[in-house]
């Protein structure tokens, strides 16, 4: 076979011709991509390159392992296979234009190794049959989520072009060698049918050439127009992945919000270039379900927006110092492309960042505005009463300090004050356990249980704050410092060996953004949930469960329990000891469905456009579930959204929500001392 | 445009009261103490008019417990100045703060003529007096109150004013400044300010100090007792969750003929 | 003259309101009580027989001028104060009303004299006059007494029955003649609330609702409600501040006096201010978290619960009995 880049062409050599293809598409790859690079430049600096060897285990497992999309194995295993065919030919591809560009270098084509050529047909054809269904899917079964733009047409046209003349170019290399090619079955294969066909093994070998330029300019096409378009995933998102915040549930670091494009970090910007718009975000977005104005999905095409909306004298101009002319550094997000009613629809569920398959950060995009709103005091009213509150109050109802452990009364014993004596558990009980009338029974609940367990157990009373969870991710970082600052000085004083909370979300807090540097919680004081707490007393034999529980229930993920904290198995240990048959809900564990009340959303009004609450949707889910009568929960604020939601879809008789410690609490006691249960008479 | 806004702290009627061993006198053990209201509607409409015609908001108050946060806040806000009164006793009388104000006011360094003296019509502690009537005619300025707008035309050196009658019925007055008002409501509601800027400001802001008059005015009335108030007098009072008590509701409302 | 007790009557727009025959029936008690007579003042322009109306006095002094023809309280205190510094009472009752509100302020100011405020009652104890006055807004009251004479007192409404003030009488109409100084404050004009909303001094249900509602949401519910009971809804001040209901719709001091046969009173504590507005409803349901929430001293029926959940359970119930 004569060698495509020393074969002469119209009085030039083959590979002098592969040079000016490949510098061509090489410069122009370069200059999009540093022009790209210039703009992530003019974004505020945030530092993600620490521990690198985690970074690479994440690479590892979610480019080359694809961890993320095989969740959903059917597509993710398309493409699984699209994304290693890429590998394959990238791979072969650079071997094969460096061979070319270099006609003296002593080594065969990428093809010319029979054992990769092998390969290289072999996920070609799988490929081949992997773009087909990617075809239907698009162009004929199209999901709602799926935009057919000219982009994604074009560039699956391209990529079925390469595969394309590579099988051909491989049939007619078989048909002008007149002879079978060890490891090539498909090129063997297609040389057979182009014989039959009448081709001539003269005119095979025009047509190998012709494929192996078309196949060596397609790919370089591909390059240079790989960081304009939509397929720009391909090259980004891997960085994407490495570059990933690895704090659980992350906020981003102390700033004064961001509303135009130099007020983001370098790395909330990338996550418009990462984006593959595959929509699983929205499908799992809980606010945009509801039909809220949030679209995580088009709040990153809108950060792509504005990131390409800059041109390169923009982006010089800016680099300089000046504004560049046309203001590159202020392009504006927030109020531009992006509305405040979408920015405050968000309830920081996590679901949207736990499946996104380029590790794109949503919820970071989100706080960074929300805190520029805060910031200018463009908020709804009952948030800044709510914030007012905790200023004054430290909790976010308006009340007494004092009035924090009024729920205490009515118990027949005294709670320890973790101030005065030193206790083993130190209980933070949280502002809607403890403000909260319809949280008060269950309060109560689990303050009797840990008695009944004998463990040495306090709170803090009046000293203990609300942790700051909710109103940091509304955007008010001051507000959340100072809440930590003043429990950490009433922790401080209090002698306690670990810490067990009521609220998922101040269990978050604790567990996660109270130990940084300042004195906070040390590393050494082990933060619980109570069903973590729970799980462990039943299994260490402290906490005699009798397994009377004969209810058939299904079981409620909290956001900052399970996503946030990955507290899975413990809550539903605690349920089976007790004998509850537990029925799981369709979305569970990482995609349980939240209730709507997180990131401050519990006090915010409804926003236009709704019309099925995320807790309204949640208790019909359970309320479907064969035989299901109870929704189990451990979130005080799941307790409040649901019941209200039971209320509003008429579902009070169908189910019941209750607490888990309810059931716990059910299981080691009879309700009322001297009046048999219903469980002990049956 | 110069406007002085004027703050002051009252107990915060979210604790609950205790009278005092004395009998006559409010428990301050557990008292905590917040700025009237009103008072920061008043610093709400200064930094209102500010914004809309430029000059400067003072936001100056009788030394108290938490004043300085109440005063850095008010710097957080957009208040150009922050002073406060120094070497006053406890527990004044509305009386007395107001005298003292208007003694202390023309001795704070380049504040008067100040266009405007914006306070909260009312406070909640109002037993002997009511500060801004008393401050405007001791420093002998036109007053109006129960404001809840005010317009300035700075051509002719006065103020179309709005003040607020009965049935939602609201009266528009002029007035020729300088003046005192004493506001009931800003024409929006006091603004959030984020609680970094409030630290940013207690770090860069400085509250100027001005010392109080010695002489205070003799008081013209005694509190001879005083006590919690009964409630529940008359209501009847149902029990239960609130399905319970929606049920017991309409039978009350069947029972009257209203159902 | 000297030592008697004077009643300013609350005169706007050429009408005396009730308050002005409370603080009749009061006064008359305290000038029985201190042995004095008992004088009313009334200030305004074309007065025509309004001072022939305050029959529970004995001698009405009637100061019609045309610099007192509008509202200003500056005026309206300079015109006061000339009457009280001739006629030196022992103690001066003032309405504590929107019209009057200014005056409690500029005129102890004014005459440097000793003053009472937020008066729930005055009683004569010993010949000397005892005031109790609500503080800190409601949470705590006072016995309190003056030093000096004369003692004006800013009486709130509800003190004693209209109607006990209210007497046929032919009172001794003085007029008095004050000359007013212009003090800087000119009245332009009256601003009338939107109209084409509902009256909600002509519903016989209403349904109020106030800072304990929580969410504009919430007033839909309401809405709802009244709509199933015949009536409208209403608010206190925080719910109007809000934006949740128009101005049109706020009951108390500032907004309309009312008197349904149903008022339940959702989420509203019940400052002095928004009570003197709905006290005299025939059927008064309160509901509100705070079991010290003074509404309940007015309400015949008390409920101590989240009003977002009485709502619209009492929404459902309603339905339920009306099939």
């Amino acid at each position: 076979m004569p060698d495509p880049t020393t074969t002469t062409y119209f009085g030039l050599p083959g590979f002098v011709v592969l040079w000016l293809f490949a510098v061509v598409a090489i410069v122009l790859f370069v200059r999009r991509v540093l022009h790209l690079l210039g703009i992530l430049r003019l974004a505020r600096p945030e530092i993600r390159w620490d521990r690198i060897p985690k970074r690479l285990g994440y690479v590892v497992r979610n480019v080359f392992g694809q961890a993320r999309l095989l969740k959903e194995p059917a597509f993710g295993l398309a493409h699984f296979f699209i994304f290693w065919a890429f590998v394959f030919y990238a791979g072969s591809f650079f071997w094969n234009l460096i061979r070319g560009l270099f006609p003296v270098l002593p080594v065969p084509y990428a093809d010319d190794m029979p054992l990769v050529a092998f390969a290289m047909e072999v996920l070609t054809v799988v490929a081949l049959v992997a773009i087909v269904g990617a075809a239907l899917r698009r162009y004929v079964f199209t999901p709602a989520r799926l935009e057919r733009t000219f982009d994604a047409s074009f560039v699956l046209i391209l990529i079925t072009i390469l595969l394309v003349t590579f099988l051909g170019g491989q049939g007619f290399k078989a048909l002008a060698e007149e002879h079978a090619i060890a490891w090539s079955p498909v090129g063997n294969a297609l040389g057979s049918a182009f014989a039959g066909a009448g081709i001539e093994p003269d005119t095979a070998q025009t047509l190998y050439l012709s494929m192996w330029w078309i196949h060596m300019v397609t790919v370089l096409f591909f390059l240079a127009y790989l960081p304009s378009s939509k397929h720009a995933h391909l090259l980004f998102s891997p960085f994407s992945v490495f570059f990933t915040d690895l704090s659980a549930g992350g906020m981003p670091a102390a700033s004064e919000g961001a509303a135009q494009l130099d007020q983001f970090t370098w790395r909330q910007l990338f996550n418009a270039l990462a984006c593959a718009e595959c929509g699983r975000c929205d499908r799992a977005c809980p606010a945009h379900n509801a039909g809220f104005a949030l679209s995580p999905k088009d709040l990153i095409h809108s950060v792509k927006e504005i990131v390409l909306s800059i041109d390169r004298p923009a982006v010089k101009a800016a680099a300089k110092g000046s504004n560049g002319g046309n203001g590159a550094r202020t392009v504006k997000l927030l109020g531009e492309t992006v509305s405040a009613e979408e920015v405050w629809a968000c309830t920081t569920c996590m679901a949207c960042m736990h499946l996104c398959p380029v590790f794109n950060e949503h919820i970071p995009l989100v706080t960074e505005m929300r805190r520029f709103m805060v910031s200018e005091g463009d908020l709804e009213e009952r948030l800044q009463d709510v914030m007012m509150a905790l200023t004054r109050y430290g909790n976010s109802f308006g009340k007494s300090p004092r009035a924090r452990s009024k729920w205490t009364q009515g118990l027949d014993f005294k709670i320890k004050d973790a101030r005065k004596a030193p206790v083993e558990y130190l209980w933070f009980v949280g502002d809607y356990a403890s403000y909260d009338p319809r949280m008060a029974e269950a309060t109560r609940a689990t303050a009797r249980t840990f008695h009944r367990a004998g463990i040495d157990f306090g709170i803090l009373y009046e000293g203990e704050q609300n942790s700051g969870n909710d109103i940091r991710r509304a955007g008010e970082e001051g507000l959340f410092d100072m809440l930590r600052e003043k429990n950490m000085q009433a922790l401080g004083k209090a002698d306690f060996k670990k810490i067990v909370t009521t609220d998922p979300h101040t269990y978050h807090a604790l567990k996660n953004e109270y130990a940084n540097g300042d004195g906070a919680v040390p590393a050494s004081v082990e933060v619980l949930h109570y069903a973590e707490l729970l799980d462990r007393l039943i299994s260490e034999g402290k906490l005699a469960v009798n397994g009377g529980v004969n209810v058939r229930a299904t079981y409620h993920d909290p956001c900052y329990l399970g996503r946030y904290n990955n507290v899975y198995r413990q809550p539903r240990r605690v349920l089976k000891s007790l004998g509850v048959d537990l029925v799981e809900l369709p979305r569970n564990r990482g995609k349980s469905y939240c209730c709507g009340a997180g990131g401050g959303r519990i006090w915010m009004e409804d926003v236009a456009g709704v019309q099925e609450r995320p807790a309204e949707n949640r208790v019909r889910e359970a309320a479907d579930l064969k035989g299901v009568d109870t929704l189990v929960v451990s979130c005080p604020k799941d307790l409040i959204m649901f019941q209200d939601a039971l209320k509003t879809e008429g579902l009070e008789d169908r189910l019941v929500v209750r607490d888990l410690i309810e059931l716990v609490e059910e299981a080691i006691a009879p309700a009322h001392s001297g009046e048999p249960t219903v469980e002990t008479q049956a | 445009m110069n406007i002085v806004a004027i703050l002051k702290m009252v107990p915060d009627v979210v604790e609950e009261f205790e009278v005092a061993a004395d009998g006559k006198s409010l428990d301050i053990e557990f008292l905590r103490l917040i700025v009237n209201e009103r008072d920061e509607h008043a610093l709400e409409q200064a930094l209102i008019l500010k914004e809309l015609l430029g000059g400067s908001v003072t936001a100056l108050a009788l030394d108290a417990p938490d004043i300085d946060d109440v005063l850095f806040t008010a710097l957080a806000k957009g208040a150009d100045r922050a002073v406060k009164v120094t070497g006053v006793e406890e527990g004044l009388t509305t009386r007395s703060a107001a005298s003292i104000l208007a003694q202390t006011l023309p001795n704070v360094p380049d504040l008067l003529p100040a266009e405007l003296i914006l306070t909260g019509c009312q406070a909640i502690d109002d037993i002997d007096a009511q500060a801004p009537a008393l401050l405007a005619r001791r420093l002998q300025l036109p007053y109006l109150g129960l404001v809840s707008g005010v317009e300035v035309d700075a051509s002719t050196n006065t103020a179309k004013v709005a003040k607020e009658f009965a049935g939602g019925v609201r009266g528009e007055f002029e007035l020729t400044l300088p003046a005192v008002l004493g506001i009931q409501a800003a024409e929006k509601p006091p603004r959030y300010v984020p609680v970094a800027k409030v630290r940013a400001a207690m770090k860069e802001g400085e509250i100027e100090e001005v010392t109080a008059p010695v002489a205070s005015e003799a008081a013209l009335i005694d509190i001879i007792e005083m006590n919690v108030p009964e409630v529940a007098g008359r209501a009847e009072m149902l029990e239960g969750d609130a399905d319970e008590i929606a049920a017991r509701l309409c039978d009350v409302l069947v029972e009257r003929g209203l159902l | 003259m000297a030592g008697n007790v004077l009643v300013m009557a609350d005169q706007w727009r050429g009408e005396l309101s009730d308050i002005t025959y409370e603080l009749l029936a009061l006064g008359r008690e305290l000038a029985d009580g201190l042995g004095v007579s008992l004088e009313a003042v009334i200030v305004g322009h074309q007065l025509g027989e309004l001072p022939n109306k305050l029959g529970a006095a004995d001698v009405v002094h009637c100061l019609d001028n045309p610099a007192l023809a509008d509202p200003v309280p500056d005026a309206v205190s300079q015109a006061l104060a000339e009457v009280i510094k001739q006629q030196e009472p022992a103690a001066v009752l003032i309405p504590w009303t929107n019209v009057a509100a200014d005056l409690l302020g500029l005129l102890p100011a004014q005459l440097d004299a000793p003053f009472l405020n937020f008066c729930q009652d005055v009683r004569v104890v010993d010949g000397q006059l005892e005031a109790r006055c609500v503080l800190y807004g409601g949470k705590m009251e006072a016995k309190v007494v003056g030093r000096a004479r004369p003692l004006i007192l800013g009486v709130l409404p509800g003190a004693r029955s209209a109607e006990q003030g209210r007497v046929d009488g032919a009172p001794t109409v003085v007029a008095a003649s004050v000359a007013i100084q212009d003090s800087g404050v000119h009245f332009k004009s009256y601003v009338e609330p939107e109209a084409g909303d509902v009256d909600i001094t002509q519903q016989e249900v209403l349904i109020s609702v106030g800072r304990g509602v929580q969410s504009g949401d919430n007033v839909k519910i309401a809405e709802e409600l009244a709509a199933e009971l015949g009536g409208a809804v209403c608010g206190s001040r925080p719910v109007i501040d809000q934006g949740w209901l128009s101005l049109s719709r706020q009951v108390g001091k500032s907004g309309a006096i009312v008197k349904p046969k149903l008022y339940i009173a959702a989420g509203i504590s019940g400052a002095p201010e928004h009570v003197e507005g709905m006290k005299d409803s025939d059927t008064i349901i309160a509901i509100n978290t705070d079991p010290g929430a003074p509404i309940y001293s007015v309400a015949h029926f008390g409920a101590v619960e989240d009003a977002t959940d009485v709502l619209p359970a009492l929404l459902d119930a309603v339905r339920a009995k009306k099939g």
